[in-house]
């Protein structure tokens, strides 16, 4: 067959609502669309380890502590499931970490956000899973199989980490003057570059109609965005706390709450690599890969020694 | 036994061996956490982040049962936060920085193969709420022991450089195993009692564990060092642990009146 007649086969299942897997025909730029992301997707799970990870030492109490670190070690799963299933279409895990050391692939503009007190681990639990709960949500229909597979799985934890993250705002709302405090100031802080993660207008996106025609996306990312907003401003509103936006208002009309402008210069900054913590976190990333290249070498010199002696391994493979 | 069944020098001899128990899981625990987001492999960051939550998990537990035990109304959260370093009570062998990965998986294995030992014999405490939280420690602690015995067998083995780094930190921690094996009236009375197991009697069968898996991985059993680390358990400790703890306890310190 032809690229043609495959194309049409494809863009017909697709239509169907048929699930794409990794030994079907697909388009070279199908493929490398879901590359791009998928790795983009997996990388940020690893970075966003990192302001989290920041506060682990300082979480208030054990329990705070214990959920924190549980938090923390599921993004490395979910990192882990992401590289997975990026691997399904014929790239090599290792390659993609490279990228991203070499700050050639990107990752979630969010995690260049520093967490400055407490109650920002809160407000990152529920504004930050919860917008990437509502991308993800969608992402979990995506046209192919091993994402929306992988979305699902992760979908189910993020719902917990984002409940543990609005019940640490929740108890902060309910605190004292100076944890009320805490937590105004994290949602001022947090707001903005939260609405940013849905990415540019739709205007703007050069990656969108392509996307939604081969179903990796179902909407688009101002509609994502305006659902965001919808559900997130009466909950900000109900612990009795203002969002840093004069322009915020209700729509009688669509039933929507209309935002300010995102401030898109900063958004583009950031992408670029010039946020608050672009530099650092490429610099925890490439410490801890550095760091580590004696320990990978020392595991495959064993694994190969075992391997020559012929006999059953008797540690779990790493290399 | 329970607790109603204890009577008064019991209790506080109980409460101080809790405390040691708890707050060796806890600094442990804390120095694991640090990897968080930091280990050489993605596989490893989770099982650290794993090995410091079943960690904390004991800390939870012990320090809670420790504040029952002590009746003055303390939970394990005013233990872990509202007590200075001249307080605690764990060794200096779980406080010391986390140092390389080496560092970190020599320390684990020394550890665990102490707290599979220790473990194994709480399992029949003769105090009930002690005898269950060890049965679920027992089964994390065989784990992490399994788990860092593999790495000590690939670093040991691995290359020219693991295998160095790795008896320069056995060579380093050596010092710091004496106190795993103390005894003092604290437990000489828990002993009698039934309640803690006879552990520095069993120092013999850890060294021999330790040996095994050394020798397994080319590595020495480092030679008797002229000074033994001591004192953790009376709240003599090193320089470190008052830093962890200013990072540990900074926020309930900062705001007493709060909860979080």
């Amino acid at each position: 067959m032809d690229e043609t007649t495959l194309l049409k086969a494809f863009e017909a299942r697709v239509a169907a609502g048929e699930k794409i897997e990794p030994r079907d025909w697909m388009p070279e730029r199908y493929r490398r669309q879901l590359v791009r992301m998928m790795s983009q997707h997996a990388h940020s799970e690893i970075v966003g380890m990192l302001p989290e990870g920041n506060w682990i030492t300082r979480a208030p109490n054990l329990r705070r502590k214990m959920a924190l670190l549980a938090k923390v070690q599921d993004e490395a799963g979910h990192g882990l499931y992401i590289y997975s299933a990026t691997e399904t279409l014929g790239v090599d895990r290792n390659d993609l970490i490279q990228e991203l050391l070499d700050g050639k692939a990107k990752y979630s503009n969010i995690f260049n956000y520093p967490t400055l007190t407490w109650a920002d681990i809160g407000v990152i639990g529920w504004f930050v899973d919860g917008a990437a709960i509502v991308n993800q949500t969608m992402l979990a229909k995506a046209s192919y199989g091993p994402y929306a597979r992988a979305m699902i799985r992760i979908c189910k934890e993020e719902n917990f980490h984002k409940k543990q993250g609005y019940e640490i705002c929740v108890t902060l709302a309910k605190g004292t003057p100076a944890q009320r405090q805490m937590l105004q100031d994290a949602v001022n802080r947090w707001w903005w570059p939260t609405l940013m993660m849905f990415g540019p207008h739709d205007t703007e996106s050069a990656n969108s109609d392509e996307l939604l025609r081969w179903k990796v996306k179902q909407k688009t990312n101002d509609e994502l965005r305006q659902h965001f907003v919808n559900i997130t401003v009466p909950q900000v509103h109900a612990l009795g706390l203002t969002l840093p936006d004069p322009d915020l208002r209700y729509d009688e009309e669509t039933g929507n709450w209309i935002t300010g402008e995102i401030d898109w210069d900063e958004f583009w900054r950031v992408v670029r690599g010039h946020g608050p913590c672009n530099r650092e976190r490429l610099r925890a990333r490439r410490a801890a890969h550095e760091e580590g290249t004696w320990v990978r070498e020392a595991a495959r010199a064993y694994a190969a020694k075992q391997q020559r002696k012929t006999r059953p391994s008797n540690g779990v493979e790493v290399a | 036994m329970t607790l109603d069944a204890l009577d008064t020098a019991t209790k506080t001899a109980l409460f101080e061996y809790l405390l040691r128990l708890g707050d060796d899981a806890l600094i442990l625990g804390h120095r694991l956490s640090e990897w968080c987001g930091h280990g050489p492999y993605l596989e490893e960051d989770i099982a650290l982040a794993n090995i410091a939550l079943d960690c904390l998990g004991h800390a939870n537990a012990l320090l809670g049962l420790a504040g029952e035990v002590e009746g003055a109304g303390q939970s394990a959260d005013d233990l872990a936060f509202f007590r200075d370093a001249i307080e605690f009570r764990n060794v200096q062998l779980v406080e010391l920085p986390r140092g390389d990965f080496a560092f970190t998986i020599a320390r684990q294995f020394l550890f665990s193969a102490y707290a599979h030992l220790l473990y194994e014999g709480l399992r029949e405490s003769t105090f009930e709420p002690l005898a269950g939280i060890a049965a679920k420690a027992y089964k994390e602690v065989s784990y992490h022991l399994r788990h860092s015995s593999e790495w000590m067998l690939r670093l040991g083995d691995g290359t020219d450089e693991s295998h160095r780094r790795t008896q320069q930190a056995l060579n380093d921690l050596w010092m710091y195993t004496g106190e795993l094996f103390e005894a003092d009236d604290v437990l000489h009375a828990l002993v009698e009692a039934g309640i803690a197991p006879d552990v520095p009697a069993a120092r013999s069968r850890w060294k021999d564990m330790v040996t095994t898996v050394l020798e397994a991985a080319t590595l020495q059993l480092p030679p008797e060092p002229p000074y033994m680390a001591s004192g953790g358990r009376t709240g003599f400790h090193t320089e470190h642990l008052g830093h962890l703890l200013a990072e540990m306890q900074f926020l309930p310190r900062a705001y007493p009146d709060a909860t979080w």
